[in-house]
């Protein structure tokens, strides 16, 4: 696919990276589209994950990654944490900081050392722990929330940060239904104000309702297309050895598991 | 809602202040000589000398080595992500009780000893022993950047100094009790010197630690979180493990293997406030100070005229409420 490079916000170029010994990504070379939100999906240990920390600058590869048409590697780090925001799986929780300190912790891309933060700094928190419907409970520690209340604080914290593109692995990881359809409501209308979102998601039904999709399979990517396209539902079913079947439902795309009768059998 | 928060830890700072105070005043008058000194200072000469450069220095020491060690627990704490580190987790303790040991055994000196020179060489080889054991965690670790090899390598440096120690006494019994009054910890000795060093260590571990209190922050979201949002990771934390280090070493140098302080201070403040780390430094310092100082008038009143080491009773009164700490979550379904 070959695009002007004003509509590219993250391009990956001939990425590799290992964990330990074993190479989990093998000559990757992807571009991710402006305010568009593209979903990775990919079984257990595709490199899903990796990539996104790639894409992040959080582990070390060769290659090249550009972010917004500048090489990552020569951005200052701060410039970066403006552009970019990560939300990670399974991250520590700080349990003692209240949920409005922890959002605040977004802003630190913005803030001159150890300036206190300013209105537009209280804003933005505001504006994300709403965002989140976590505005309710900002006085209260991590330690005090439910899991999901606490996917919902660091979900706005990753937003405080109102950069460019935001990069998320497992999003919806403890959210219940209704906070999930929110999350996805979030994600569009942040592509709808012209940012870029890049997520990891296990729940494929949840990751179709992206723009584009990135299929991945031991550390390759084997396909990208956009959701609604038929090519992209054979190829998510390939790699997940047609064990799934992807069907339109309501105007939807949703993936429902294949049960044959011989895999009843115990 | 921050103000609330601003609130509860403005009245912190407050409260461990006046107890500051009220410890210092308390700490001029408990002593073997009772409260006569204080009345008879304006005309003993020897009352003035015992308030003066005895009972002073040492509370104004124990307060210091207690914000020492509360400052160190809490930079702990924040660095390695983990509630139960202490300040002595990379091997400062046993590498300053080897240092002690040594010079002990090899110039014959002794802790009770009060010719400067005695007293300087102690602090200097404990301070050396300490620095020392720290260099040596952090190359075993290969650096600071792994957190858990951190630990570990913490750990058995601390197991293998300690055995080293353990032998040295073994070979010369004559300083085990010298020894064992310096690994219990005491503030008995602290003279204006050591309160001059300390006081220095203090002013400036509590201005690098403030400085990159942000760290800590950004550290406890995990450390791609901490990198993604432009914190400078490797710098810092090197810096970080430096100031632990100062702290640390430089209040071990003066008391002794003080237990607790260091794992205590930042828990009892959090009880009270829940805050970013640059206020929880401070008010775990002064917690820490206060801890320490409250200890060491127990220690001189709860016997007088005898005197119990305070590092007995900050282990008994540290252990105590880390139970305490310990069983009231357990009873509320939550981990420590």
């Amino acid at each position: 696919m070959i695009e002007p490079t004003s509509l590219i916000a993250v391009r990956a170029h001939e990425i590799r990276a290992k964990l330990g010994n074993a190479e989990v990504l093998s000559d990757i070379s992807i571009d991710f589209l402006r305010s568009r939100w593209t979903s990775i999906v990919g079984p257990n240990g595709a490199g899903k994950s990796t990539l996104l920390k790639v894409l992040a600058g959080l582990t070390p590869f060769t290659g090249s990654v550009e972010l917004l048409g500048q090489p990552m590697q020569s951005l200052p780090a701060k410039q970066r944490a403006q552009q970019l925001s990560w939300l990670g799986q399974n991250e520590a929780s700080p349990d003692d900081l209240t949920a409005y300190d922890v959002t605040m912790l977004g802003r630190l891309p913005y803030q001159p050392w150890l300036a206190p933060a300013s209105a537009a700094d209280h804003a933005a928190v505001a504006k994300a722990l709403r965002s989140t419907h976590a505005w309710d409970w900002r006085g209260r520690t991590l330690g005090q929330l439910s899991g999901g209340e606490r996917q919902r604080v660091l979900l706005a914290r990753a937003l405080a940060v109102e950069s460019e593109v935001l990069l998320m692995d497992e999003p919806l990881a403890n959210l219940d239904p209704p906070h999930q359809t929110d999350w996805l409501l979030l994600a569009k209308a942040l592509v709808a104000s012209g940012k870029t979102v890049i997520s990891v998601l296990h729940e494929i039904s949840f990751a179709l309702q992206a723009d584009d999709v990135v299929v991945m399979a031991d550390g390759r990517v084997t396909h990208q297309g956009v959701c609604a396209d038929a090519d992209s539902h054979r190829a998510i079913e390939t790699v997940f050895d047609q064990r799934i079947a992807i069907h339109q439902l309501a105007g939807q795309w949703v993936a429902l598991p294949k049960i044959q009768i011989e895999n009843l059998k115990i | 809602m921050n103000n609330a928060q601003n609130r509860q830890a403005v009245l912190l700072a407050s409260l461990l202040l006046v107890a500051s105070c009220g410890l210092l005043l308390l700490g001029i008058t408990v002593g073997s000589t009772g409260f006569e000194s204080v009345a008879n200072m304006q005309r003993d000469p020897q009352a003035m000398q015992i308030i003066w450069e005895i009972r002073l220095p040492r509370t104004v020491g124990a307060w210091l080595a207690g914000a020492l060690l509360g400052l160190a627990g809490a930079v702990a704490q924040g660095l390695f992500r983990n509630p139960l580190a202490d300040p002595y987790l990379l091997g400062s303790a046993s590498g300053a009780s080897l240092g002690v040991a040594l010079a002990m055994a090899l110039f014959g000196v002794s802790p009770l000893a009060t010719q400067w020179v005695a007293r300087l060489g102690l602090t200097g080889a404990a301070f050396l022993g300490a620095v020392a054991a720290v260099l040596l965690t952090l190359l075993l670790a290969k650096g600071v950047q792994h957190t858990l090899r951190l630990l570990l390598a913490g750990v058995v440096v601390g197991v293998v100094l300690g055995a080293v120690t353990s032998l040295i006494l073994l070979l010369t019994p004559d300083i085990m009790q010298a020894m064992q009054a310096f690994m219990l910890g005491t503030t008995a000795f602290v003279g204006w010197t050591a309160c001059a060093v300390m006081a220095s260590a203090f002013g400036i571990s509590l201005i690098a630690a403030w400085l990159m209190s942000h760290v800590l922050d950004g550290l406890a979201l995990g450390e791609s979180t901490a990198q993604s949002l432009g914190l400078q990771l490797p710098q810092m934390r090197a810096a970080l493990v430096a100031v632990l280090a100062l702290a640390t070493g430089t209040a071990v140098a003066q008391t002794g293997l003080i237990a607790f302080v260091g794992l205590a201070a930042p828990h009892l403040v959090r009880s009270v406030v829940k805050t970013t780390h640059g206020r929880l430094i401070v008010l775990s310092s002064l917690m820490g100070a206060v801890l320490l100082a409250a200890a060491d008038v127990m220690a001189r009143w709860l016997m007088a005229p005898q005197e119990l080491p305070v590092g007995v009773l900050t282990a008994v009164l540290g252990g105590g409420y880390l139970l305490w700490l310990m069983h009231r979550h357990t009873g509320r379904g939550a981990g420590l």
